[in-house]
């Protein structure tokens, strides 16, 4: 089995604040994987020590057998072979949908304008947004906008896609259209880490659950395992909070 | 004794030819100080601690003098160590390089009012920083700073009056020699005072006109 | 060589300096009456004071600060001799209320016009509520851009020059005619006096602001 992504003891302070104690995990191709835990515990933080926007002080991680952590490494070249999808969606505020989709083509791989909008149009239409390809940012809901970044991570055909808290900065009933994005990605074999607290979408599609909590993985395992049979306190107790808090995830929109 | 009307029309053409020496400084010295401006923004935005350094002693200099000193330190002074210039070529210098320290200031305040997730997601994709900064820092910032640069133009439309006092037969100065030579001062002057308005409000009224051909919804403008 | 004559000329041109601070204070004062006036007629006059005052600010705005320099001392010659200073405190005193009427009004109107309806609310006339009220707030909020229009003017007095008045710039030049030459040493000098001149300027706007505020105002990063 390929192991697209491989994360080594990962460390990182911020001043005196250690947020990540010693993170280790991997993850093949095809699956996807839900970090979860209580905020402010570094699961952004780790994403970002991932592809490098954020370089840990300790430890390594590999993206394909290539080390994104030696200094050596074409930085800009891993990142554009890892997708990130923000919590607040970080869409280029000057440029139309289609335009924000074509530019990673266009400038980072140097691909004619032609070819990159046919491209950057399938995108679109993969997520349901073909027909906004000329509204800006600012003429978008937010449901809509993150659609469009995602379009965007999908365009320079990742290996690996992030997800930072993707639906937290929505308001409730957009939350429903970008999950459903996310579901069909991950159905599709898409290589996934996401951090939510959307506990529907991680039981129904994530190959394994992260329980993070200062700043160490507290226990790993199917969703079967998590939700039904935890094998830590810590765990059942945050579960039972986070699943009070935001309630199942629903099929279809509510 | 004329009135005031032939008077004005006869010292026109006098005066025309000096609104083109004065149209000629001024977009000499917009195009040069903008683009410098430009670059000391960046400078002082993503420099090290020496560009930083140079770009910040520049503008403070340049902005902490009067222009008029400026002027004369560049026509007359720099003979001193050698170097001789026009008078216009020595004004639109002096002005150009005035205007350059306070679009600086415009520059910056753009640049930075631009959210931070802009340029991570241009990383993210794999952007190496000057690309992010081409096109998707820039684009933006440019807008944003279009009220302050039209403020700034139609400024340093203005300044291009100082120029008289080296010699450039621009517009002021024109209107002096034909006060003198005529000794009706005051007519003289209102014709050139109406002049100026004339200039700066259709000056103004194209600015806005370009103002709103780029405009993009959502990009806070700031008036 | 140079250096000396620049230090033996020190009070000439501190004196110059001072005139130049004269001026300063004088047109500045004039403009920051005739400012307020300005503004409030466009706030909260009728239409006809609105135009007016609208015109004015025009006009004064529009027109370089020279040609208006000019226009004061010379044009007005025949029907009322100036002096120079006269002149120019009156030109550069104009222009300056144009400016400053600008930022006031700005100020008036970034007021929550609930202020006015409460003043209103217990009894004040409109004249007292704007004397009382509007004004107090509107000083605070102005200083940010009045600072940097002071810090213009206070160069701007250089253009006085052009009218004949001695102040620093003028007396710069002096020097550099009868010592025949050092243009360059001496007009880096005058540069550095008005470096110094703005720097202090700055500060003490800076001080004043922070003894005039008041919680719930914010501050310019000092």
């Amino acid at each position: 089995m390929n192991l697209v992504l491989e994360v080594e003891d990962i460390h990182k302070s911020y001043g005196d604040l250690e947020v990540l104690r010693g993170i280790s995990f991997g993850i093949t191709q095809g699956e996807t994987k839900v970090l979860i835990g209580p905020s402010g515990t570094g699961k952004s933080t780790l994403l970002r020590c991932i592809n490098g926007l954020t370089p840990p002080d300790k430890g390594k991680v590999w993206l394909d057998g290539i080390e994104v952590t030696d200094p050596q490494t074409n930085i800009n070249a891993i990142r554009s072979r890892i997708g990130f999808v923000f919590q607040d969606f970080n869409l280029f505020t000057h440029l139309p949908a289609l335009d924000n989709v074509r530019i990673g083509l266009m400038r980072v791989r140097g691909m004619k304008k032609k070819e990159a909008t046919e491209l950057a149009m399938e995108e679109l239409r993969r997520v349901g947004l073909a027909d906004k390809a000329n509204a800006y940012p600012a003429e978008l809901s937010g449901g809509q906008q993150q659609r469009v970044s995602i379009a965007r991570a999908l365009a320079m055909d990742p290996k690996l896609i992030l997800f930072d808290e993707p639906t937290s900065a929505l308001d409730p009933e957009l939350i429903g259209e970008v999950l459903e994005v996310m579901i069909d990605l991950a159905k599709g074999g898409m290589t996934m880490l996401v951090v939510s607290h959307e506990m529907g979408f991680a039981r129904s599609v994530a190959d394994e659950i992260i329980f993070i909590e200062g700043g160490k993985i507290i226990e790993e395992g199917p969703p079967r395992q998590l939700f039904a049979s935890p094998k830590h306190k810590r765990t059942k107790e945050f579960l039972h909070k986070i699943t009070e808090l935001y309630g199942e995830y629903r099929e279809g929109r509510s | 004794m004329t009135s005031f009307f032939e008077f004005a029309r006869a010292s026109l053409p006098a005066l025309l030819e000096g609104t083109t020496v004065t149209l000629q400084i001024w977009v000499l010295c917009m195009s040069g100080g903008t683009i410098l401006g430009l670059l000391l923004a960046l400078g002082r935005v993503y420099g090290n601690k020496a560009i930083y350094a140079l770009s910040t002693g520049y503008v403070e200099l340049f902005r902490g003098t009067p222009m008029l000193v400026q002027m004369f330190f560049i026509y007359l002074g720099l003979p001193d160590i050698g170097i001789v210039l026009t008078a216009v070529v020595a004004a639109s210098i002096a002005i150009g390089l005035n205007t350059a320290a306070y679009q600086a200031e415009y520059f910056r305040g753009a640049i930075q009012s631009i959210k931070a997730g802009q340029m991570v997601a241009a990383r993210s994709i794999g952007m190496s920083k000057a690309q992010a900064i081409l096109y998707i820092i820039l684009p933006q910032a440019l807008r944003i700073v279009i009220p302050q640069w039209s403020n700034e133009a139609i400024l340093e439309l203005k300044f291009t009056s100082i120029a008289f006092a080296i010699g450039v037969p621009e517009l002021m100065a024109r209107a002096e020699a034909i006060g003198f030579r005529t000794f009706r001062y005051s007519e003289a002057f209102v014709v050139v005072a109406l002049i100026y308005l004339a200039l700066t409000t259709i000056c103004a009224q194209l600015l806005d006109m370009l103002a709103n051909k780029v405009r993009i919804p959502g990009l806070g403008m700031r008036g | 060589m140079i250096w000396r004559i620049l230090i033996r000329e020190m009070p000439y041109l501190l004196d110059g300096t001072l005139v130049a601070l004269k001026l300063l204070g004088s047109f500045i004062s004039l403009g920051f009456v005739i400012g307020i006036v300005l503004a409030v007629m466009e706030v909260y006059g009728n239409r006809f004071f609105l135009i007016l005052a609208l015109m004015i600010e025009r006009f004064f705005r529009g027109v370089p600060a020279v040609v208006l320099l000019f226009l004061f001392f010379y044009g007005l010659s025949h029907i009322y001799k100036l002096s120079s200073f006269a002149a120019a405190t009156l030109a550069l005193g104009l222009r300056s209320a144009a400016y400053q009427s600008q930022i006031f009004r700005g100020a008036m109107q970034a007021i929550p016009s609930g202020q006015m309806m409460a003043a209103q609310a217990i009894g004040m006339s409109k004249f007292k509520a704007i004397r009382h009220i509007i004004i107090p707030q509107a000083m605070r909020l102005a200083i940010g851009p009045w600072s940097n229009e002071f810090a213009s003017e206070l160069k701007d007095t250089s253009l006085a020059y052009t009218i004949g008045v001695v102040e620093l710039l003028r007396r710069g030049k002096y020097i550099v005619s009868y010592t025949h030459g050092n243009t360059l040493i001496v007009f880096g000098f005058i540069s550095i006096i008005y470096l110094i001149l703005t720097r202090v300027g700055n500060m003490m706007i800076y001080h004043f602001e922070d003894r005039l505020w008041v919680p719930g105002f914010e501050r310019r990063g000092g």
